[in-house]
């Protein structure tokens, strides 16, 4: 079933349109990588779909589960099961981990009409998910991110992944700033976390991190769309020959 | 629209108008006739049954008070105050006397009721017999000296206090009981010359609390008082004078609230602590006066001169405020270091919201030797407000050792307010150390936005980063208000939000 349906999408970022109808449709169950040079629109695909202010849909569509995604609130679309995995993750001073996890998790139950976690039932699932991506218990009692590393922050997008078990998990550029060990740990999370009702999209620029997450399908972007769509050996076309020569297929 | 901005709008519509607290309790009372003069001081003097010296000591601060002029240089914008177009007393009329709280005028008892006020909850929990096994360390006991208009109405767990031979009434009834221990300290943190404002309290001060800690004791309760100004033009004169003898301890919490009003209301208190060798007094405010409309009309104004005099060695007082209300707030809770090894501290959180403006902030004075004293100040400022900390650290030429840290934060929420610092930095002794720091920020968009993609409403958002903001200060207070300030916090920025 379709997942998330991007119709001819056109955005418009400060008087300046970064997308020029893009299409593109990830079904449940599958992984979907995005590559492409700077420039392409890849990181303000994903920021339209997590709803970030600043971005003007001036044509087209997303649907999400079937509904209209551009329609609802950015934190009804994180209720109805959407993700982001920033690319540089903010610090929140002052608010620990724990209860940053805790209120976004109960916020998000509230709005599905669920139950809040009790309290105990909550530590536990926390725990259980910190162990495996090996994120010491102490780092959940300091401020969000504040003074964690490059990976550690990019871990703690991958905890939040497990805790809220969204339905569609965007990857942005996962692997910026990270050396190979913390990029293995990161990528072993979110292959932990492949289901037959998820979906997720990769973003990235290079090929290596396809290595640890295999992609199904391969979308090369260029100005604003997306220019060619394969499966996993496209990434690796990349590799040897780069993006010019889509340059000019857009 | 942007997320700032949707703050802005959202922080606009917080609905200054619907002030949780704002109703008037339709009671008799007692009031002096309109206006200033040495007929209206004698007038309070006898109301109060005050001794000749007291009265004495009255006449004179307002005789000095005629010679003063109003100080006019604080960061804040106000109408000019007519002294005389205002009623200096106001007391309800008791139905007879009080010798329980079953006997106090039930109109009364529903204002506290409604304002929150757990004297029945006091009552009930000293009555009753707690279960085996149900020992409950959160229902910690709070005494309360509850103030309406400028007479406190009742103060309970007396009792115990006396055990511990803990002093905590009505100043108006300490006069009468222990003149000689009010004689000593009366004016002694606070000099009847000491300032404008604070001169005219010492002529018209109509009550407030007394507390008194013998030597070694620690004050087996903390202390509470409420106030409330609900007359039209009644200006509120509390006068409160705590000390802590050789070796005690004692915490105290003032929480305030006020009716809507029209008229701007003046509320000119004087707070006095005093703490002898190695002894310590922890104050905290939580402050929910009235803003004033959503034009900035109306409104109560915070005039208030607090100090503590740290006169023992390795004695240490704690001030503790969340301020969110009044129209105008002009208050420097401040320390005097004088017994060598003696510490003050300052923690407080100012939000400003609407028409608002805050001139806030401490002075420490380091006289003796190896003192040290510490200042977290944190200023949220919204909407259309003014948010100034002002500060001044001195060490005198022969405090040597003397510590400071200071460390002063302010968060602007929208493009409309103003944060400003004044720091005033003197050491006159090279062996001084003094850290300060500083930093102004908005709310950033991105922190937002974080925090709604993982589900988090605007309001939530917000509410979110500024608890993380002000967590330091938070820590400060005794749990029970903690809480309370918690929610007040929510309230000023979020509106309908409680």
């Amino acid at each position: 079933m379709a997942l998330l349906e991007v119709k001819d999408l056109q955005v418009r970022v400060e008087e300046r349109e970064i997308l020029h109808g893009l299409t593109l449709t990830v079904n449940e169950g599958q992984v979907h990588a995005i590559m492409g040079p700077n420039g392409s629109g890849k990181s303000t695909l994903s920021h339209v779909i997590a709803g970030k202010p600043g971005y003007e849909v001036t044509g087209g569509q997303i649907l999400f589960k079937g509904e209209d995604l551009l329609e609802m609130k950015p934190e009804e679309r994180a209720a109805k099961g959407v993700f982001l995995a920033f690319q540089y993750p903010v610090e929140i001073p002052g608010v620990a981990t724990m209860t940053f996890l805790r209120t976004a998790l109960n916020a998000q139950r509230k709005a599905r009409g669920e139950s809040e976690y009790s309290t105990p039932d909550f530590l536990k699932k926390v725990r259980e998910v910190s162990k495996s991506l090996n994120i010491p218990q102490d780092m959940l009692k300091r401020g969000v991110n504040v003074g964690f590393s490059g990976g550690e922050k990019k871990r703690n997008e991958v905890l939040q992944m497990a805790l809220f078990e969204p339905s569609l998990c965007i990857l942005d550029e996962m692997d910026s700033g990270l050396d190979i060990d913390a990029l293995r740990i990161a990528a072993d999370g979110v292959n932990a976390l492949r289901s037959p009702k998820r979906a997720m999209v990769v973003i990235t620029h290079y090929q290596r991190l396809l290595n640890y997450i295999v992609p199904d399908v391969v979308h090369v972007m260029s100005k604003g769309r997306v220019v060619k769509s394969g499966g996993k050996e496209l990434a690796q076309e990349l590799e040897e020959s780069g993006y010019a020569q889509f340059e000019d297929a857009a | 629209m942007p997320a700032v901005q949707e703050t802005v709008e959202r922080v606009k519509r917080i609905d200054v108008d619907q002030y949780r607290y704002g109703f008037e309790t339709l009671i008799e009372s007692d009031k002096a006739p309109k206006g200033l003069s040495e007929d209206t001081v004698k007038f309070i003097s006898e109301k109060k049954n005050e001794p000749a010296w007291m009265l004495q000591w009255r006449l004179e601060a307002y005789r000095r008070w005629l010679t003063m002029t109003e100080p006019t240089w604080a960061r804040v914008d106000y109408p000019k105050i007519d002294f005389q177009d205002l009623y200096y007393y106001s007391a309800p009329k008791p139905k007879k006397t009080i010798s329980s709280l079953d006997e106090i005028d039930p109109e009364i008892l529903k204002t506290y009721e409604k304002l929150g006020i757990p004297l029945r909850e006091v009552a009930m929990l000293e009555g009753v017999e707690p279960k085996p096994g149900d020992q409950d360390p959160a229902r910690r006991k709070i005494a309360v000296d509850a103030v309406f208009d400028s007479v406190s109405v009742a103060t309970t767990f007396q009792a115990e206090l006396k055990k511990a031979g803990v002093i905590f009434m009505p100043i108006s009834e300490a006069i009468r009981e222990h003149p000689e221990l009010v004689q000593k300290y009366l004016g002694s943190v606070v000099p009847t010359s000491d300032n404008f404002y604070a001169t005219l309290n010492s002529a018209v001060f109509s009550d407030g609390s007394f507390v008194y800690v013998p030597p070694g004791v620690r004050c087996p309760m903390e202390l509470s008082t409420y106030f409330r100004i609900n007359e039209r033009n009644t200006g509120q004169f509390e006068r409160t004078l705590i000390i802590a003898d050789k070796g005690s301890y004692v915490s105290y919490l003032e929480g305030c609230t006020a009716p809507q009003r029209d008229e701007n209301q003046l509320h000119a208190a004087v707070v006095e602590l005093v703490t002898h060798d190695d002894a310590e007094i922890k104050y905290s405010t939580v402050q929910n006066w009235y803003p004033g409309n959503s034009e900035g009309k109306g409104g109560i104004y915070n005039f208030v001169t607090k100090r503590g005099d740290c006169r023992g060695d390795r004695s240490k007082i704690s001030w503790t405020q969340v301020e969110t209300g009044s129209a105008i707030t002009w208050k420097y809770p401040s320390c005097i270091l004088r017994g060598d090894n003696s510490s003050g501290e300052f923690y407080s959180i100012a939000i400003s919201n609407g028409y608002q403006q805050v001139d806030s902030g401490t002075k420490m004075i380091h006289l003796g030797k190896n003192t040290s004293s510490r200042i977290i100040s944190k200023g949220i400022a919204a909407g259309k407000s003014q948010n100034t900390y002002r500060g001044l650290v001195t060490a005198h030429r022969k405090a040597t050792g003397a510590r400071n840290f200071t460390a002063c934060d302010s968060l602007l929420i929208g493009d409309k307010c103003g944060a400003h610092t004044v720091p005033y930095i003197e050491a006159k002794n090279s062996s001084a150390t003094f850290e300060h720091e500083a930093t102004t920020s908005k709310i950033s968009e991105d922190v937002l936005f974080y925090c709604i993609q993982r589900g988090l409403s605007q309001e939530e958002a917000v509410g979110l980063v500024v608890n993380g903001f002000v967590k330091d200060v938070l820590q400060q207070l005794p749990m029970e208000f903690a809480v309370e300030a918690q929610k007040l916090i929510s309230i000023s920025l979020e509106g309908s939000v409680g």
